[in-house]
């Protein structure tokens, strides 16, 4: 037992009368109703989980476009982590999306063509940028850090489509060939197999990131987030935390452009593009910070609009995006998510006088 | 003795404008030292210097014996040395129960763990509930910081720095803002702090400064004026000026 907790209430007079013994008035409170990060699965989230299983047997005409979805709604996620979580802003993501991409590209081209480890390879390659990267990402404020990772989205994708004779420049990088999941599950032309590959990848980082968010690790991102200047006041290295999150957040991102090189067997230059930048924080707001389920959400909402507006208006469907946005970010503060969760909090209070 | 803190010939300049000058100050384990002076007088800039809000111009801050004038203010707190801010530096949308865990699971170096929830670390909880409890914060425990009433704020201002068990606390105004009822309760949680603690505090209300501190150094202009007991500090004609001068222009 420290001395704070149980001298420090000895001379107040007043603490005597209320609780003779600290511990004892702590004890009043049902631990039970505290308030605090876990990650106990609730019914919503199950039944959440089990909409792309559905899909998988109701919707067998959108198996590709689901697997997409997921992954883009990991490569969300990953940017969540640093956005949502640890308050970096960054309009450079596919860098290492991208990076990811070319790794697990490039890997089965010269004839790696094992997809779990290329995962890895394109995990630590990102990582690693990621972190090099991360150094000068936490020197500055929102500006400079919107600026730097913009700066160095731009400057990856001009080497990608400099160096063709590695990358394949603006024709992409074909050729992948890519070996049998587990070496027995072939990906087949229907995208069953990378439909159940990239349901599981992303469930499993799911379940990891879910857990990192709510250790002691996710609160201090949060504390940076909420009270940046007090940090370093309980003791906290700032600039280290920041360090970690962007290097995972990258590595999971790397993650998400393996998947998606994998899955359609073709790189092309576009995952290094600022577009794929910007339409995943469109994405990310849209679905709602903070919250990784925003990030998926969000990716699901933005694609299956693409898929379905671009139907009906194939060359002005942006606007209908641009429109949600603006709606979203001025009436639902937090995004969809944050939205309905408002909503139902509104519906509680109704419901309990 | 070995003071616990202690300033060599401290300065802060800006520009043109010296905002601490020479300031030598050591300070006893166990004091409760009482850091006065009319507005401006740069108590705020000293807090700062010693805990690292930023570098001096010159001169050293020695903490026991090791020279720490270099060290990052998350080093300084590692090493045993807190503050509290004159204007609330919380984490708003955070529970008050999160913001004092998240205290403790620095100190504890568990801000490294990712692979266990928050809400699992049990010793962590009843740690943070205990500390609450002595500071009659168990009733807002799951609070979102940003909508408890300032006083409370307060409060929790002082659970931060005291969820780092520092060997020295740095407390700037910790009653600014808050009703004098409330405030002596605050200062008697302060006073009743284990023994072993330095607190050095900055306050503006006399009657809180000569009841609870046993020294006091009077700051003006940015430079030391005087320094000792309460007894002595009272007695001194140079001191009523300072603080008469300036009811005189009020």
């Amino acid at each position: 037992m420290n001395a704070y907790s149980s001298t420090a209430a000895g001379a107040n007079t007043q603490a005597k009368t209320d609780a003779a013994v600290p511990g004892e008035d702590a004890q009043a409170v049902n631990r039970s109703t505290l308030r605090l990060p876990n990650d106990r699965w609730k019914a919503l989230e199950i039944a959440f989980w089990l909409l792309p299983v559905a899909s998988y047997f109701f919707f067998p005409d959108y198996l590709v476009l689901i697997s997409q979805i997921m992954i883009i709604g990991l490569f969300a996620m990953s940017l969540d982590l640093i956005l949502g979580y640890a308050g970096i802003v960054s309009l450079g993501h596919a860098a290492f999306f991208g990076l990811g991409a070319y790794t697990a590209g490039l890997l089965s081209v010269h004839g790696w063509g094992e997809p779990i480890s290329g995962l890895f390879a394109a995990a630590i390659v990102a990582g690693i940028f990621g972190f090099i990267v991360s150094f000068l990402v936490i020197r500055g404020q929102d500006l400079a850090r919107l600026m730097v990772t913009l700066g160095i989205g731009l400057m990856l994708f001009e080497a990608a489509n400099k160096a063709a004779f590695i990358t394949g420049g603006v024709d992409g990088l074909s050729g992948m060939v890519m070996a049998p999941l587990f070496g027995t599950f072939e990906f087949d032309l229907y995208g069953k197999t990378a439909f159940w590959y990239s349901f599981a990848v992303l469930f499993i980082l799911f379940v990891v990131m879910r857990r990192v968010v709510n250790s002691p690790f996710g609160l201090s991102l949060r504390g940076i987030r909420e009270g940046g200047r007090r940090m370093p006041a309980i003791g906290a290295n700032v600039d280290r935390r920041l360090v970690a999150v962007f290097t995972l957040g990258a590595a999971v991102a790397g993650i998400a452009g393996a998947l998606l090189a994998q899955t359609t067997q073709f790189v092309g230059l576009d995952v290094l593009g600022f577009p794929r930048s910007a339409e995943l924080l469109i994405m990310l707001v849209l679905g709602g910070t903070g919250r990784l389920y925003g990030a998926l959400v969000g990716a699901a909402v933005f694609m299956i609009a693409q898929d379905k507006i671009s139907g009906f208006d194939p060359t002005y469907w942006q606007f209908y995006i641009g429109l949600l946005l603006v709606l979203i970010v001025l009436f639902a503060r937090g995004g969809i998510l944050g939205g309905l969760e408002k909503i139902v909090a509104t519906f509680k209070r109704k419901e309990a006088p | 003795m070995t003071m616990t803190l202690r300033t060599e010939a401290l300065c802060k300049q800006w520009g043109g404008f010296k905002a601490n000058t020479d300031i030598s100050l050591g300070f006893e384990p166990g004091a409760r030292h009482a850091l006065i002076g009319p507005n401006g007088a740069g108590k705020t800039t000293f807090i700062n210097l010693l805990t690292g809000g930023f570098p001096p111009s010159s001169g050293k801050v020695f903490l026991g014996d090791e020279d720490i004038t270099k060290l990052a203010q998350h080093e300084r707190v590692k090493r045993g040395m807190t503050r509290t801010f004159q204007i609330n530096t919380l984490f708003a949308g955070m529970t008050v129960l999160e913001s004092v865990m998240l205290a403790i699971c620095e100190r504890r170096g568990l801000q490294k763990v990712w692979w266990k929830t928050v809400a699992n670390h049990a010793d962590v909880v009843e740690e943070a509930m205990a500390l609450l409890a002595t500071l009659k914060l168990t009733k807002e425990a799951n609070s979102i910081t940003r909508s408890m009433a300032y006083g409370k704020q307060r409060l929790v201002e002082i659970a931060l720095a005291l969820a780092t068990q520092p060997k020295i606390l740095l407390l700037d105004e910790p009653a600014a803002g808050i009703p004098s009822l409330e405030s002596q309760e605050l200062f008697e949680v302060i006073a009743g702090l284990p023994r072993d603690v330095t607190v050095l505090f900055i306050e503006h209300d006399m009657g809180l400064v000569f009841r609870f501190a046993d020294r006091i150094t009077v700051l003006v202009g940015g430079k030391v004026l005087t320094e000792g007991t309460p007894a002595e500090i009272a007695a001194d004609p140079r001191v009523k000026e300072v603080y008469l001068g300036e009811a005189e222009h009020a």
